[in-house]
Parts: C-alpha cells; structure tokens; sequence
C-alpha cells in the first residue's frame, strides 16, 4: 500500500508494528498513549495476532520478556509514568540481549505530572532508565511519518543487535493527525539461534538469562555488550540537518520541538539571521560528531526541549563545550511558541558567543 | 440551510467531527440562529472543541465543555450544563461526540430526550482516508457499532474524506463514490461534503452540498 492514509501518530505506531511483523501486544491504558493499545485491540484479532491489556504495566513488560525469548517480534507501549514501571523489565531485557520495541509517547512529569506533552524523559530513555551498565536505542519521530518509518526501523534494530529499540515520542505526536504513507519496504529476518522454540530433542536447550554466578563471567558480558554499543554509535546515527551549511547559530532540537524550532528558524532567516538546525534522529546513539564539527563553524548553539534542560548535556559534551549552549525550554505540558524560539535566536544572535 | 433544533456529529475517531461542529455551529450563528455548542467527547484528551474557546465566545456561541477539557485531569466526566441543550428548547444546539462506540456511550443518556422531542439531526462523519474506514463495509460497521451504543439512529452522512493539509481536489473527487455508497447502503441521505476552505473555489461546481471549513492554525507546521 503506497497511496496516503490519515492517521493519529500513535495509530501509525501501531499499524507500522504490524508492518514490520510484531504480532503480540502487551500493554495498559494511559493517556496520551491510549490510541496504540485500542488499535492493536482492533487490529490483532483480525490477523491472528495477540493483543493483550495486562494488569499493569509491569506484567505487560514480563509478557513482552516472554515473547522475545521466544524470537518473536514484540511491542508494549506506555506514557512516562507508565514507563517508568516498566524500567525493570527492560533492564532485565537489557541484561538477557532480547530485542523487543518499547514505546513512550511522553507526558510531563514528575510523578503522576499531567496528561499533555513533555520531552522530560529524555535521561531516562538515554541513559538507561533501569539498573545496570546498558543503553536502548532510542528514535525520536518529529512526524505521523516517522511514527510510522521510525517503528517499523525500530524493529529492524532490535533484531539487529538484540536489544532494545525505543520510541521516544511526545503527546502532541501521538494524538497529532497527518498524512502517511505506510509503505515501508522488505521486513529483514535476523538468525535467533538462542531463541526458545523447543528443542525437539534435536539440540541443547537454550536458556535465556540474566543472572551470572561468577563476577568474571558479568563482567566479561558486560565488556561484549559494549562493543556492540560502540558498533551501534559508529553505525546507525541518524540525524536530519536543516540550513546548516552557512549557520552561525545552531539550533539542536528533536520531536515536536524541532517542528516548532524549524518554524522560528524560517523567520529568523528572513530577518537575514544565519541559523539552522541539527535534530537528532537518533537520541541514543546520540548525534556526537555532527554536532562536534558544528562546533568550529557555528557561535552559539540553542537547545529547543520540552524540559527542565536534558539534551542540552548531552549537546556540551558532544561538542566538548567549545561553544556556548543555550536553554529554550517550556515544560510541564507546554509546548514553546515559535515566537518564543524566535526571541531566543535573536537574543543569541545579538549576545551568543560569548561565553 | 434548513437546520434541526439539535444537530449532532459522530463518527468514526478522528473522522473531523470536531472541525466540522464549530464550522456548523458558526453557519448558524451567521444564519441568525442562537446557538450553543456541545462538547460530549470522553475520548479524546487533546484537540478539543475548547481550543476554539476564544473565537466561539466573540462570534456569541455558548460552550458547554468539561471543565477538565485540556487539563491535566484525565477524568471522561461531562457537565450537568449538557442536559440544558436538551431541555431548554430555545436555543439551536451542535453537538460533539466522542469516536467511535466508546464515545457515543456518553450520548445514550441524553437520547430518550432528544429522540422524543423528534427535532435532530445525527450526522455521520465519514474519511474513506482513515485506515479502518477504507471501505463501505467498514464504514457500516463502526457505524452500526456507533448506533448500538448510543441507542440513536443516524439520519444523514457527511462526506469529510481528506489526508489532511496534503489534501487535493482529486482526492476529494475520489471519494465521491464511496460516500454515495454509503449513503446508498445505509439509506440515508448524503447531506454534506466537507472540504478545507482553500479547495472549495475548485470543487463547489463539481460536488452538491460542498461545506467550506476553516481549520486551525497549528504551530508546528
């Protein structure tokens, strides 16, 4: 199916799912999230698959454990609260190398928070979330269109690298209605020799683990995981530059934002301001060396997020602070005005490079 | 325009039932009727029918919407004010009703009423664009589903089949057929076709009952 379809954001997660040959669903209802679950409700018994709404969001994650020992493409989906009970069961995902897709369309937060959008959970998204040495990727749509493209890559790099992929969304993009095209091309199959798929007595059993009795053993795993880690930020960085070849000030935004970003950018140029964008795609691996290379062309660099200042660390390190980085935030639900963007690039403009 | 003293739209989720109440309740407040708005959705929490909050009271169109409608209180709770647009029957009302099954729910309620007073309107909104109302088959089924729920029956469709601001005249062209089939199947009447304003010059010779609509600006663009 190539011609277009209207779509929510979060439905497009779901139907792309299904593209890319997930046929199990675990999860539990939060807004602004919700329209994933219900889909999958509609869509999974129609093509023999499972949909399942589990007891809480911690069962839906051991569920999600449970399908991807088996090889099988799987996916729960939750809002930040939501996710923030699932980060056991993803470290524990973490620590047995399976790959499943775990999806946060984020609402603001901490705690209970609100129901309205939020980038606040960045840190947890890249950093871990869970215990333990490990990271997920993590793809950060800024489109109907990339809920879709993203999930279905998703998928793609899970089975990959045996891991988890993560889509870090926000509430405007889950609930947002936009054309999309859902063809999205070959699903690749992956060897899972580990997979528990019975033996018919004609190998050893597999067993699929996280405990090690033997620190030698957890810490030699621990080392393997982290060359593929390095494997993962040499090869699968995703970014998307915008008016970057003669910008003096750069703008670093991703998801919503980069949408509204992308807007103040527009004007600021008309006012013959040399701005442009750097949005990272992928959050983790984390675009490092575009950003680095920016730093010796660009004055000043603004980090456009939906919170309290997170990806703006990862944005100094990145360029080893060899330039200014600034904060344009809003945060608890709010989503920044183009405007507000647009003042803050003035500002910049006028005072940035100094630190 | 003829207009009923209650005017409702249902629909599949996400068909444009929001969208087009405003664009409604506007016309017939230029038409010089007193009108109010109702907001019955307990599905949707974002993109409601208070977002037009401002422009509906300087056009002097009354709103009767949750009080908790784009909060942060994610509670599927409806005014006591909405049993008003049904008793009181001076006043015109629109109202807007949650996707799908689940938010004609909220409508069943108030059905007795309204089905009694026998002086409404209940659109169907149908996007042949949605994913799961491609086809007249589908489209029958979320509307029977939609039917059962709020034990009212729908008596005329809205074509508003689009692909959002990617939207041509074609598109809109295209669907003309499956919405005739609808109507044909349901035996109800194709009352509207809807369309952004900025296709309305292109089409209002080719399509009957063309509905011009002025959609919201967004700031993501």
């Amino acid at each position: 199916m190539s011609e277009k379809v209207l779509m929510k954001g979060n439905e497009a997660i779901a139907e792309a799912a299904i593209l890319a040959g997930c046929n199990h669903y675990f999860g539990y209802p939060i807004t602004p999230q919700t329209e994933v679950a219900a889909y999958m409700a509609k869509r999974m018994p129609k093509i023999g698959g499972t949909f399942l709404q589990a007891e809480s969001e911690v069962s839906a994650i051991n569920m999600v454990i449970g399908v991807a020992s088996t090889g099988k493409r799987v996916m729960t989906s939750s809002s930040s609260p939501g996710v923030s009970l699932k980060a056991e069961g993803i470290s524990y995902l973490a620590g047995c190398d399976l790959p499943a897709v775990v999806v946060n369309v984020q609402r603001g937060g901490p705690g209970l928070g609100g129901i309205q959008p939020s980038q606040s959970d960045y840190f947890q998204s890249v950093k871990g979330g869970g215990h333990g040495d490990y990271h997920n990727i993590v793809l950060a749509p800024a489109s109907v269109q990339e809920m879709a493209s993203l999930t279905f890559k998703a998928f793609d790099l899970a089975d990959k690298y045996s891991m988890v992929s993560m889509i870090l969304a926000d509430g405007t993009m889950g609930q947002m209605m936009e054309p999309v095209s859902l063809d999205a091309g070959e699903v690749n199959t992956y060897e899972k020799p580990w997979a528990l798929t019975g033996t018919n007595c004609e190998r050893k059993h597999n067993i699929v683990n996280s405990l090690y009795l033997k620190p030698e053993a957890l810490e030699q795993k621990n080392f393997e995981r982290y060359e593929k880690y390095k494997q993962i930020e040499e090869n699968e960085v995703m970014y998307e530059e915008y008016l970057m070849d003669d910008a003096e000030i750069c703008v670093v935004s991703f998801g919503i934002t980069a949408r509204v970003a992308k807007n103040a950018i527009n004007e600021a140029r008309a006012k013959g301001i040399k701005v442009g964008m750097i949005r990272p795609i992928t959050l983790w691996p984390f675009p490092k060396k575009v950003l680095c290379d920016a730093a010796d062309k660009c004055k000043a660099f603004i980090s456009v997020e939906m919170s309290m200042g997170q990806m703006i660390e990862d944005i100094e390190l990145a360029i080893r602070c060899k330039k200014p980085v600034y904060l344009c935030n809003r945060v608890g639900g709010m989503i920044p005005s183009p405007e507000e963007v647009l003042a803050k690039i003035d500002e910049v403009n006028k005072n940035g490079g100094a630190f | 325009m003829q207009y009923k003293r209650i005017t409702l739209f249902a629909g599949h989720y996400g068909s444009g039932k929001t969208n087009i109440a405003l664009n409604y309740a506007f016309n017939m407040k230029r038409d010089g009727k007193s009108v109010v708005i109702a907001d019955l959705d307990i599905v949707n929490p974002y993109f409601r029918t208070k977002d037009s909050e401002r422009e509906l009271s300087e056009a002097g169109i009354k709103l009767i919407s949750s009080s908790f409608a784009n909060s942060n209180v994610d509670l599927p709770a409806l005014p006591q004010e909405i049993y008003s647009v049904v008793d009181d029957k001076t006043d015109y009302a629109v109202m807007d009703i949650g996707g799908d099954d689940r938010g004609a729910y909220a409508l069943g309620r108030y059905a007795d009423s309204i089905v009694r007073e026998n002086n409404y309107e209940m659109f169907m909104v149908i996007n042949m664009y949605r994913p799961l109302t491609r086809d007249v088959e589908s489209t029958l089924e979320v509307m029977n589903e939609i039917e059962t729920a709020c034990s009212m029956k729908f008596t005329a469709i809205v074509n508003n089949s689009n692909i959002g601001e990617e939207t041509t005249a074609q598109d809109v062209l295209a669907s003309m057929s499956y919405a005739n089939k609808v109507a044909e199947a349901s035996g109800l009447p194709l009352r509207l076709t809807t369309v952004d304003k900025k296709l309305y010059n292109e089409l209002h010779e080719k399509v009957e009952n063309l509905m011009p609509l002025t959609l919201q600006d967004k700031i993501w663009r």
